[in-house]
């Protein structure tokens, strides 16, 4: 059996960042109903931030870049996690799904998340974040997990915690990955018209 | 191996004094350049076409025509001509015009356009880039090798018995380029008709082009031109070069952390070693551009870009003396690689000497 690669994309800029524990938490949930042996590759678009900015004004990817790009299109699922700024995604999170080829996430599982100073925000993940990877033609699963600071002291045993909507989003991403083939990115020269194609498609 | 340099025609404020030269002057700077290409022994100049500010070259084959006039030996060219938003019949008549009038030292670079505006501006749509260029380009084809066309498609009215004039110089139309740095179905046109291909990589990363080039060649060789190898391929290159290397990267560094297409963005160090720029000694240029062939092959037509982000006349014509001392090695080293049986860069003479008209009706004759 092929093994299933779960990319973890992270736009938390402070280090530590909760978007980033919320992002761990949300693969390792994923990865608990998948076989064994699940890869998880995490990007932290900090790492990344002034590649971005750069790909955005020269329209090309630095080698960094361009090997993360690679492995967001690779992946058999993506878990995209932001913080909520001003009620929206990070621009940062943003830019980075804006550099890359609107048509390469089609189809692709993703799990949204987000993480805010107060339940307030959640909807944002509703209203912006989801719109986001639709008009990217991206499966998302029902769940998104959103995690405002008073979540993390929140008890397990209260019912509709946190811990339990990332179990629950994990497990439906890991079913959507489950049922979907191993992601290949497609290649722009598998199918180029011939001459004669071009001509007659006019 | 023909070398030569290529203008986009910016109009662009000089970093470093605040200066912007009016219209009239970057014009005329122009073709001070090209004159000036020819006095240092490169063979080709061309102008880009733009119809927006900072723009300047709305009217290429107005400039080459007189640039033609005060040039014996250079080859007059574009970088590139709008195949998507001129009239195919327009371009027809412009180049073969310009190629009676220069004697035969004319080519021309077809390219799409990226400048969204321009097509709405010209009554087209940029969705159907793809398809102008296609379409266009078979009507311009047969307008210079057939006396009499009937046309009808879906971009243009038709036409019911057309000829246009004048007819091409001997025969034989002027060599076309296709460039493109993103579509391999540009790449696609170009082998088909047995053209040359132009890569323009000098902002991006050589590793896209190789791609691009590689299928090109494959294509052209599928479609009964040649062997892969035997297929025509110009580059770009970008350089700024002072003897002393130093002096090179801190004379350039302004006008590069400024310039329109990549200012603000990377660091001079991260895009000099990420593409074909070069900023150096005559040195360093040499090797650097000794490695396109490396990974495109053997080549036909190079192209530099000598004159943007508000470099001012005088330093772009040093630098083309510069430039004059690089390319008799590049010359030598490139010629001398390249195997008898891959062709030189196209000339009128030598396409007519080859009597390329009979393989073009034969081409002709299996599309229609």
């Amino acid at each position: 059996m092929t093994t299933r690669t779960i990319v973890v994309v992270s736009a938390g800029l402070s280090q530590p960042s909760s978007t980033r524990l919320l992002a761990d938490q949300l693969a390792a949930a994923t990865a608990r109903d998948l076989p064994a042996g699940t890869q998880i590759i995490t990007i932290e678009l900090r790492d990344l931030a002034h590649d971005i900015v750069d790909n955005l004004l020269t329209r090309f990817p630095s080698q960094a870049l361009g090997e993360a790009i690679e492995q967001v299109l690779r992946a058999d699922g993506l878990i995209a996690v932001t913080p909520l700024y001003n009620g929206s995604y990070a621009g940062l999170f943003k830019s980075f799904f804006d550099v890359i080829d609107p048509e390469a996430l089609a189809g692709k599982p993703v799990l949204i998340a987000a993480t805010g100073g107060t339940a307030r925000h959640s909807l944002a993940l509703e209203h912006v974040i989801r719109p986001l990877f639709t008009y990217l033609r991206a499966m998302t699963v029902p769940t998104a997990v959103f995690a405002a600071t008073e979540d993390w002291g929140s008890a397990s045993s209260s019912g509709g915690d946190l811990t339990a909507r990332i179990e629950r989003a994990g497990a439906e991403l890991a079913a959507l990955i489950d049922r979907s083939q191993p992601a290949a990115p497609a290649d722009p020269y598998a199918c180029v018209p011939s001459f004669e194609q071009l001509l007659r498609s006019r | 191996m023909q070398f030569g340099i290529f203008t986009v025609g910016d109009v662009t404020t000089d970093p470093t004094t605040g200066r912007t030269p009016p219209e009239h002057e970057r014009i005329k700077a122009m073709v001070t350049m090209a004159r000036k290409a020819e006095e240092v022994g490169l063979d080709v100049f061309a102008t880009g076409e733009h119809h927006n500010p900072p723009f300047v070259p709305s009217s290429p084959t107005t400039m080459l025509g007189y640039i033609a006039a005060q040039t014996r030996d250079l080859i007059l060219s574009t970088a590139t001509t709008l195949i998507t938003t001129n009239d195919p019949v327009k371009i027809a008549e412009d180049f073969a015009m310009l190629q009676h009038l220069a004697d035969g030292r004319v080519d021309l670079m077809l390219g799409r356009g990226n400048t969204g505006p321009v097509y709405p501006w010209f009554g087209q749509d940029i969705r159907k880039g793809i398809e102008l260029a296609i379409e266009n380009y078979h009507l311009l084809h047969r307008l210079w090798r057939e006396d009499v066309v009937d046309w009808e498609g879906e971009f243009r009215t038709p036409l019911q018995g057309f000829t246009s004039v004048p007819r091409p110089l001997d025969g034989v139309p002027p060599f076309v380029w296709h460039g493109s740095i993103r579509s391999p179905e540009i790449a696609e046109q170009a082998a088909f008709y047995g053209d040359g291909f132009f890569a323009n990589h000098i902002f991006w990363p050589t590793e896209h082009f190789v791609r691009l080039v590689g299928y090109y060649r494959q294509r052209f060789a599928h479609y009964g031109h040649g062997t892969p190898e035997q297929a025509i391929v110009g580059l770009g290159g970008q350089v700024f070069m002072r003897k002393n290397s130093q002096d090179a990267v801190r004379e350039f560094r302004p006008y590069f952390d400024n310039a329109p297409v990549y200012g603000h963005g990377p660091s001079l160090e991260n895009f000099t070693s990420q593409t074909p720029l070069t900023v150096g000694s005559p040195q360093q240029v040499i090797d650097k551009t000794l490695t396109f062939r490396e990974h495109f092959g053997d080549y036909q037509r190079q192209l530099f870009l000598m004159d943007h982000a508000g470099l001012p006349l005088k330093v772009v014509l040093e630098q083309l003396d510069l430039l004059g001392e690089v390319v008799p090695v590049l010359r030598r080293e490139l010629d001398a690689l390249r195997p008898a049986d891959v062709p030189d860069g196209p000339t009128h003479e030598a396409r007519v000497a080859a009597s390329v008209t009979d393989a073009d009706t034969d081409l002709e004759t299996s599309i229609r």
